[in-house]
């Protein structure tokens, strides 16, 4: 694992390591994951702010800040903290968040 | 339209323990809840695909937890469950839910509001950027997903939760720079009295704190937190504290969480349009109720850190109690005793809460007040503490709810649930009663709901 990300995995016993692409790019994450642990296990941040470019990587982790808003590669948009991630899943975060309606 | 039911909303220890015991009289609630799985913050559940045993996941709290997963487990078939639920619409006797991607209609006869709590929040310079995060944030991390919200991480603010979330780090093997409490030693010392009648919880306290101190993890009292500071990744870097002594000090950590105590969430009975007077107890607009936990609208009962702050044991008696009173009120009038004792035991434990809150972990309303102008407040909006100043000045208000008619304070789409608590205190300024900023009212949808929903097809947000 790199040492590249915001979070740190804790040694659990053994999990299903599944693939997603993010971003275009494919990264090994593990069965159970959020969108939010598999990208921020990989780098530190989550979005780009919409109205900055500030970065953003969420904040409350339970559904609450609505701070964690990406995209699946059909456009579909979802909350990256309580979104369960799927084997083989694009996850868009670039522009994640800027045609806010 | 279906025929109405009963209703509780939230699944943490308040919901469950009411589904428990509407269903050991024969009734089949329905149950709504955000989470994937049952047990709310408190008692989390992974995703069956990461789970790990109640020890690794609740500590002290595993025989709690696990019985009160078993219960819920076992009246499965007995009632109608709908986790990851989003209810976006109250009004009249129906909500509106999301539902599978899919808006539903339901309507009730009977509600148990258990909808739980999130961290209080003080802005503090670089509390935006990535690293940065609430202590429940950190704690969901590493118990639903395994992993810490940093490889080093600092907490700070104050509260049970602060010793609770470093403890839990540190012996997940996460290294924790430092533990930085905004409260006073003394204040512990005041309050020492009352936290005696705590028992249990003031222990596992005394314990998680002589456990840090043990492993010479740096614990500071009265310090002051003053920026959070990034490094070039435009990430978390460290924090910069000033100490009690008056001292600037920084520690390098790529995460910090931090919190003020917890705060109700009201949202939905804000939309129900439940009576609501401004706690001092708890510094927040609180639905009222009786002595029992009815709610001013007939039919409607709260329960859990939703109604006040009590804490989780507290939850569970505030859940049961509210399912008994509804009973009661259903014509089982001989619950009238056992809810008399449920009402009796959670009096006695409110010292012990006042002293923990609102004494030895006071809410530092000072450092709320006086956040610096250019922090940001509201971090959906990017809008800063001096556009709010600004904005009282030139209106003259203090009233929140012309102040987000006029700034989109709150306006996001965390509809103020993250910055409300700060707003609040930013507007009060130098007024001394925190209730002269009006209540903030919340609208429907109370989360982002796609369009897609209601249409089919398109994805935009409402
Ligand atoms: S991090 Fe707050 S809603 Fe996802």
């Amino acid at each position: 694992m790199t040492s590249a990300g915001q979070f740190h995995r804790i040694p659990v016993s053994e999990r299903r390591e599944i693939t997603c692409r993010v971003d275009g790019k494919p990264i090994s994450v593990f069965e159970g994951d959020t969108v939010l642990t598999a990208v921020l296990t990989f780098r530190r941040d989550l979005r780009e702010f919409e109205f900055s470019s500030d970065l953003r990587s969420g904040f409350c982790l339970m559904g609450a800040c609505q701070d964690c808003w990406v995209r699946k590669s059909n456009g579909e948009r979802i909350r990256a903290c309580s979104t369960l991630v799927a084997d083989g899943q694009e996850i868009v975060t670039q522009h994640g968040g800027k045609t806010d309606g | 339209m279906v025929e109405a039911r009963i209703v509780i909303i939230g699944a943490g220890p308040a919901g469950m323990k009411a589904a428990l015991s509407l269903v050991e009289a024969g009734h089949r609630p329905v149950v709504i809840d955000e989470a994937q799985r049952s047990g709310g913050q408190v008692y989390r559940r992974p995703s069956p695909a990461a789970e790990r045993s109640p020890r690794a996941l609740y500590g002290f709290e595993a025989a709690r937890a696990q019985r009160l997963h078993q219960g819920f487990d076992a009246i499965a078939d007995f009632i109608d469950y709908y986790p990851e639920t989003l209810i976006w619409n109250a009004e009249g006797r129906t909500l509106d839910l999301l539902y599978n991607g899919q808006n539903q209609r339901i309507a009730w006869s009977h509600l148990i509001l258990a909808t739980g709590a999130m961290d209080r929040i003080i802005p503090v310079s670089g509390w935006t950027l990535p690293g940065a995060y609430t202590l429940g944030a950190a704690q969901i991390a590493l118990k639903a997903q395994a992993v810490g919200i940093g490889q080093s991480v600092v907490f700070f603010g104050t509260g049970p939760l602060l010793y609770l979330v470093a403890y839990q780090y540190a012996k997940a093997g996460i290294t924790v720079k430092a533990v930085l409490d905004v409260s006073a030693f003394r204040q512990s010392v005041v309050a020492l009295p009352q936290l005696l009648t705590g028992g249990r919880t003031f222990a596992k306290g005394l314990f998680f704190l002589a456990w840090l101190r043990a492993r010479r993890i740096p614990v500071l009292r009265g310090i002051t937190p003053v920026e959070i500071v990034a490094g070039t990744d435009q990430a978390v870097a460290g924090i910069t504290i000033r100490t009690a002594g008056g001292k600037l000090r920084h520690f390098d950590c790529s995460g910090v969480g931090f919190g003020y105590g917890l705060r109700s969430e009201t949202q939905i009975a804000d939309l129900l349009e439940l009576e609501f007077a401004f706690e001092h107890n708890h510094r927040q607009w609180l639905p009222v109720s009786d002595d029992n936990g009815r709610a001013s609208t007939c039919g409607v009962y709260l329960a859990g850190d939703g109604a006040g702050i009590l804490g989780a044991d507290a939850a569970e008696l505030t859940g049961r109690r509210a399912a008994l009173v509804l009973r009661f009120d259903l014509g089982e009038t001989e619950l009238a005793a056992e809810i008399d004792t449920l009402s009796a035991r959670l009096n006695a434990m409110r010292p012990f809460r006042h002293a923990l809150d609102h004494v030895a972990f006071a809410f530092p309303e000072r450092l709320a007040r006086n956040v610096p102008d250019d922090v940001i407040i509201c971090r959906c909006e990017g809008l800063r503490a001096a556009n709010i100043r600004q904005m009282a000045r030139d209106t003259e208000e203090i009233d929140l709810n012309r102040i987000k008619a006029f700034t989109r304070l709150g306006m996001g789409r965390c509809q103020g649930r993250v910055c409300v608590a700060a707003a609040t205190a930013v507007l009060a300024g130098a007024a001394t009663d925190m209730s002269s900023t009006g209540r903030y009212r919340c609208q429907a949808p109370v989360k982002p709901v796609p369009l897609r929903a209601f249409l089919g097809g398109c994805d935009e947000q409402v």
